[in-house]
């Protein structure tokens, strides 16, 4: 009862407050259209599992600015599903059969290039036979946004949760509103459940909103399920709500919450997926809850994979939200102990 | 089985040496802040159906004092009962109204909104909480505002409200920090008279203030200085005893009393 209560009230001060609704709402779908229009093509490295193919071929390849590496015909596959290449290519007779992963659309279009180009300078090879191409994941015209496209709804969405939550938690703390909450016989897990609730319920609608206006307005690439894309928002609100709660007991006004931003939320993004980094930098990335939610995202949009595929990803945010929720409910302690 | 238990259990809670007639004990009350003495050896006690008031200048440990009392903080060594029973206890902040020195108010909901979420926190159904949301908007003089947003409220219109959230509950216990502050003198004679006859009607309350003319108006005042109670009685007792013509003039002498020991 006394969560419904404050759950409700938490809606009721958003429902009033149309700034903050509005922020919540629009700048996302704002930001995303932004994203979708500038977003510019790039060149990073790519890799390709040569299997069969004239010697010398991956000399040619290296003049395109690709590195072709000898795989096993099965050895290539698995390869090509971990992403370690993003394409591979069997010469048999002159005519070369080639699988690419376009789940990154800028790489597989470089490496594609670059696949002819060698063909072409290679004696063995017969120019009149087309190649055949075949998409492991994504599609041929899949534009750079689809690939960003799926940790972006996540990144978003965990940031202007992050922010909206935590400020409102220091703005209980900082307006003596928790302190006569605590006068009452509400207990401390009621408190933090209520927030979570409250804030769930709104970003139900804004979870809602975000993954609907991408996969519908923008289209992005989605072949998944749009409820598991739902339930990943979902979980990211979450696990933002009770992080920015987390954050907030460190912050003694607005302005220390938004220094925040520089320091927990900008450093997800490098390691969120979106950024091709050294395997040594990476394992960095496994800390951030941004990564989970990234990989599961585009596991469900691009890639099509079920629930099964992103349990371990869904279960690893829960776990988080579940740490913040005891971090913070012990934190309570600090204003009152029983 | 349960009974003998539970007797046992309240049996620990209710120290027999503990006077039932009164419904506020402090007893040998320290607070630390780190390092700080916020509160020295406080002994208090407060009788039911009585105003008693907390009187001294700012920083002196009279809202630590209060916040104590209510439970929200908890004493660094001594004890408290409130209704016979020690604090903090959960269960009791129920018959405890606690007024805020700061208006604890959610600006951007309404007044009314605002008595709604604590009459459901304080597990009032919903019936009682539109009769007393009525009630004490009435009595502070807000029924015409209540559907109006806190954040166009004045000052002395939030410290109203304030007060009508913290007796919102009907409980038999209210500690007020400061609660007059900004309110123009007919609603403050208002709200003087409305205490008084709650009051009588058996709720004790505590009311900490630094205006000497608003301690006149309790039944006994414990006077506070640099976390220590300095002296405690009725107004006419304090200054009699020491021949002085204003509770002022007798807050100054016991204040240099102190500084001599």
């Amino acid at each position: 009862m006394r969560v419904r209560a404050l759950a409700l009230r938490i809606l009721n001060q958003l429902r009033h407050d149309r700034r903050t609704l509005a922020l919540m709402l629009v700048a996302p779908i704002f930001l995303l259209t932004l994203v979708y229009f500038i977003l510019a093509d790039s060149t990073p490295v790519i890799k390709v599992a040569v299997v069969n193919a004239p010697a010398g071929f991956e000399d040619r390849l290296e003049e395109q600015n690709v590195r072709g590496l000898r795989y096993s015909e099965s050895e290539a596959r698995l390869a090509l599903e971990r992403g370690e290449v993003i394409a591979s290519i069997k010469i048999i007779g002159g005519k070369s059969y080639i699988e690419v992963d376009g789940s990154n659309p800028t790489k597989a279009k470089a490496a594609l290039a670059a696949l002819e180009q060698a063909k072409i300078d290679a004696v063995m090879s017969r120019p009149d036979l087309k190649s055949e191409v075949t998409y492991v994941y994504g599609k041929e015209d899949l534009p750079t946004f689809d690939n960003f496209g799926a940790a972006l709804i996540g990144f978003i969405v965990f940031f202007f949760v992050f922010l909206v939550s935590g400020i409102s938690f220091l703005q209980e703390r900082n307006s003596g509103t928790l302190e006569k909450l605590l006068s009452t016989p509400v207990r401390r897990w009621e408190i933090v459940v209520g927030y979570v609730l409250g804030f769930g319920v709104f970003t139900v609608l804004q979870s809602f909103l975000i993954s609907w206006y991408c996969v519908y307005v923008l289209k992005v690439m989605m072949i998944g399920s749009f409820g598991l894309v739902l339930l990943i928002t979902l979980l990211t609100a979450m696990i933002a709500l009770t992080l920015g709660m987390l954050m907030s007991t460190l912050a003694n006004n607005e302005f220390q919450m938004i220094q925040f931003i520089p320091l927990i939320v900008v450093p997800q993004i490098f390691f969120c997926g979106l950024f091709d980094l050294p395997a040594g930098i990476e394992v960095i990335g496994y800390i951030m809850p941004l990564y989970y939610i990234a990989d599961a995202l585009t596991e469900v949009m691009i890639k099509g994979s079920g629930l099964e595929v992103i349990a371990w990803d869904l279960g690893i945010i829960l776990a988080y939200s579940l740490l913040f929720m005891t971090l913070n409910t012990l934190l309570l302690k600090k204003y009152r102990r029983i | 089985m349960r009974e003998t238990i539970f007797r046992r259990v309240k049996l620990s809670e209710n120290p027999p040496d503990i006077d039932s007639s009164k419904c506020i004990i402090v007893r040998n009350v320290n607070k630390f802040f780190g390092s700080k003495h916020v509160l020295k050896d406080i002994n208090w006690e407060i009788p039911y159906g009585k105003i008693y008031g907390l009187l001294g200048p700012s920083g002196c440990g009279k809202t630590t004092m209060v916040k104590i009392i209510a439970g929200i903080l908890e004493a660094t060594s001594g004890e408290i009962y409130v209704l016979g029973q020690k604090m903090p206890k959960l269960s009791l902040m129920n018959k405890i109204g606690y007024m805020a020195q700061s208006d604890a108010l959610y600006v951007s909901l309404t007044a009314k909104e605002n008595l709604h979420f604590f009459g459901t926190i304080y597990g009032m159904s919903k019936a009682e909480i539109k009769r007393r949301t009525e009630e004490t908007a009435e009595l502070v003089n807000l029924s015409a505002d209540l559907n109006k947003p806190v954040q166009v409220f004045s000052g002395g219109m939030k410290r109203r409200l304030s007060l009508a959230m913290a007796i919102m509950h009907d409980p038999p216990v209210l500690v007020l920090d400061e609660p007059t502050v900004g309110i123009d003198p007919l609603l403050r004679k208002n709200i003087w008279e409305e205490l008084n006859k709650l009051a009588a009607q058996g709720v004790t309350i505590i009311v900490t203030t630094h205006v000497m003319d608003e301690a006149d108006k309790c039944h006994s005042i414990a006077l506070m200085r640099n976390g220590r109670l300095i002296a405690q009685g009725t107004s006419r007792e304090l200054q009699d005893k020491i021949g002085a013509r204003s509770l002022e003039e007798a807050f100054i002498y016991y204040g240099g009393q102190q500084d001599e020991s």
